[in-house]
C-alpha cells in the first residue's frame, strides 16, 4: 500500500512572502465583499483588539492565550512520549510497522469533537476528556512519521555502521536517529499544529482556550469576538508551524539540509 | 441505565440517515471542489515552477488555520448556510491535494513522457493517457487522507449549524445521552474506513499494470 504522506517542505519565513500579501489584501477583500451592515466589521473587529480590556483578566488574551498552550503541549508532550519510542523502536527493528501504521490510519479517522463530548460525557467536566481527544488526535502523524522516518534510513549505512563496530544502541542513536530526525519532526509539527486546532473544541465542554471567544460569540451571536477570537487561534497556529519550522531545521544534521 | 438505548436508534433512523447522508454529501463535494481548484493549480505549478513555493505556502497557511475558526472568519460571507461549511472543507483539502498532483505527476519518469511526445501523442493526451495515469497511486495517496480529514472536519461543522454526524454529538451533548453521540461516533469512523478502502479499491481496479508488483 503506497499510503505515505509526502514529507512537507520547510515552510519558512522566506516562502511567506504571498502569505503577507494575503495579510494585506484579506481585510480589504473581506470589506469589500462584505453587505453594507457587516461592512463596519473590519475596523470593529480591530478596534477589538486594540482595546486593554479584552487582554486583561481571566477573560482576556493573554490569559484564554496560556490556557490555549498548556492544553498544547501537555497534550503533545504525552503523545510524543507514546508515538516517537514506539515508532522508532518499530521503525528501527523492522517489526510491527505495518499495524502501527493501520492503527495510526484509522486513528486518523476518530473525530476528535466526538471523542471530547464522549468522553465528557463519560468522565464529566474536566481538563481529563480533552487531553484523551487530543493525545488520540496527536498520535497518529507522530507514529507514523517516526516510523516511516527510521524505516527510509538506507540500509547500507546501517551496514556500514554494523561493520564499524557500533552496538544497536550506537546505530539506533548515532546513525539512523539523526538520518530520520527531519521526517520525526515532521510528525511533530503536523500533531502539533492539529491539537492547536483542535484545543478550540475546549471550549465547548466548559474548558478555556481561545475556543472560548468562538464559543461564547457564536451563541451570543457576537460576530465582532468571534472574528477576533478566530483571527487570535490562526495567527496562534501560523506561529506555532513557523517555529516547529524553525526547530525542524535546527535539528536536521548539517549533512542532510539540501 | 445502559450507554446505548437501542429502541432510542430505532425510532431515530430516518433522522440518522439523513445526517449520514448529509456527512457524505458535503465529503463528497468538498473533495469535488477541492480537485477542481488543486488539480490546475498543481498543473500551472508544474508548468511555471516558481509559483510552487508560494501556491504550497499558501494552502499551507489555509491548512493551518484551525478549522473552526475558518468556518466561522467565513459567516461574514456566506452566513450560516450550507456554502459556508462547503468551502471550509474546500479549503483544506487544497493542500493534501495540491502537494500529492504535484509530487505524482514530477514522478512521472521523464523518459515516458518523451517516449510519448515522439508517438506524437499532442499535450493534452499525453497529459491524461500517460502522465496522469501514472502519477495515480501518489495522487490516490493523497485524496485518501484529504476524504479522511474531511470526513473528520464535517462533524465540526455542526457548531455552525451544519455537520451530518456531527449533529447527533451536539444532540448527545445537549440532552446529556451517549446514544446518539455513539451511534455518531462509530458511523463515523464507518464510514472514514469504508470510504478509504473504496479509494483503495478504486486505485486498484483503475491500474491493473500494478497488480503482482507492489512492495
Amino acid at each position: 500500500m503506497s499510503s505515505k504522506d509526502v514529507p512537507a517542505r520547510y515552510m519558512t519565513w522566506r516562502r511567506l512572502w504571498p502569505a503577507g500579501l494575503c495579510l494585506l489584501v484579506a481585510p480589504a477583500a473581506f470589506a469589500l465583499g462584505m453587505k453594507d451592515d457587516h461592512a463596519n466589521i473590519v475596523s470593529q473587529v480591530f478596534y477589538w483588539f486594540a482595546d486593554p480590556r479584552h487582554w486583561q483578566g481571566t477573560d482576556g488574551l493573554v490569559h484564554r492565550i496560556g490556557q490555549h498552550l498548556y492544553y498544547v503541549v501537555v497534550s503533545t508532550v504525552i503523545a510524543a512520549a507514546i508515538a516517537l519510542p514506539l515508532g522508532i523502536g518499530l521503525g528501527h527493528w523492522g517489526r510491527g510497522g505495518l499495524l502501527a501504521i493501520n492503527v495510526a490510519n484509522i486513528g486518523r479517522a476518530i473525530p476528535s469533537f466526538g471523542l471530547i463530548i464522549l468522553m465528557f460525557l463519560l468522565v464529566g467536566f474536566g481538563f481529563m476528556p480533552v487531553l484523551v481527544a487530543l493525545v488520540a488526535l496527536a498520535i497518529p502523524p507522530m507514529l507514523t512519521n517516526s516510523y516511516v522516518g527510521m524505516q527510509a534510513v538506507d540500509p547500507a549505512v546501517r551496514q556500514s555502521a554494523k561493520a564499524l563496530g557500533l552496538t544497536g544502541w550506537q546505530q539506533l542513536w548515532q546513525v539512523e536517529l539523526p538520518i530520520a530526525i527531519p521526517l520525526v519532526m515532521a510528525g511533530v509539527r503536523t500533531s502539533a499544529v492539529q491539537v492547536m486546532s483542535t484545543a478550540t473544541l475546549a471550549a465547548y465542554v466548559g474548558l478555556g482556550g481561545l475556543g472560548r471567544y468562538l464559543i461564547d460569540g457564536l451563541a451570543q451571536q457576537q460576530l465582532v469576538q468571534v472574528v477576533g477570537g478566530a483571527i487570535a487561534v490562526a495567527i496562534l497556529a501560523v506561529i506555532t508551524e513557523l517555529t516547529l519550522a524553525g526547530v525542524q531545521r535546527a535539528v536536521t544534521p548539517g549533512g542532510l539540509k539540501s | 441505565m445502559s450507554v446505548v438505548r437501542w429502541d432510542w436508534i430505532g425510532r431515530h433512523l430516518g433522522d440518522i440517515g439523513a445526517q449520514l447522508l448529509q456527512h457524505v454529501e458535503l465529503t463528497a463535494f468538498a473533495l469535488f471542489f477541492g480537485f477542481l481548484i488543486a488539480f490546475p493549480l498543481a498543473l500551472g505549478a508544474i508548468r511555471w515552477p516558481r509559483l510552487y513555493a508560494p501556491s504550497l505556502a499558501l494552502t499551507g497557511i489555509l491548512f493551518t488555520v484551525p478549522s473552526l475558526a475558518l468556518f466561522i472568519l467565513l459567516i461574514p460571507f456566506t452566513g450560516l448556510s450550507i456554502a459556508t461549511s462547503l468551502i471550509g472543507l474546500t479549503i483544506y483539502t487544497l493542500l493534501i491535494l495540491f502537494r500529492n498532483i504535484v509530487e505524482g505527476l514530477r514522478g512521472v519518469p521523464h523518459h515516458v513522457v518523451e517516449a510519448s511526445r515522439a508517438m506524437g501523442y499532442s499535450r493534452g493526451r499525453q497529459l491524461f493517457a500517460v502522465e496522469l495515469p501514472i502519477a495515480l497511486p501518489v495522487i490516490m495517496a493523497g485524496v485518501r487522507i484529504a476524504a479522511i480529514t474531511t470526513i473528520g472536519l464535517v462533524t465540526v461543522t455542526a457548531l455552525i449549524g451544519q455537520g451530518g454526524l456531527g449533529q447527533l454529538f451536539i444532540t448527545g451533548f445537549t440532552l446529556h445521552f451517549t446514544t446518539p453521540l455513539l451511534v455518531g461516533f462509530v458511523l463515523s469512523i464507518l464510514l472514514a474506513v469504508t470510504v478509504d478502502l473504496s479509494l483503495v479499491a478504486l486505485l486498484w481496479l483503475l491500474t491493473p499494470w500494478q497488480r503482482g508488483r507492489r512492495a
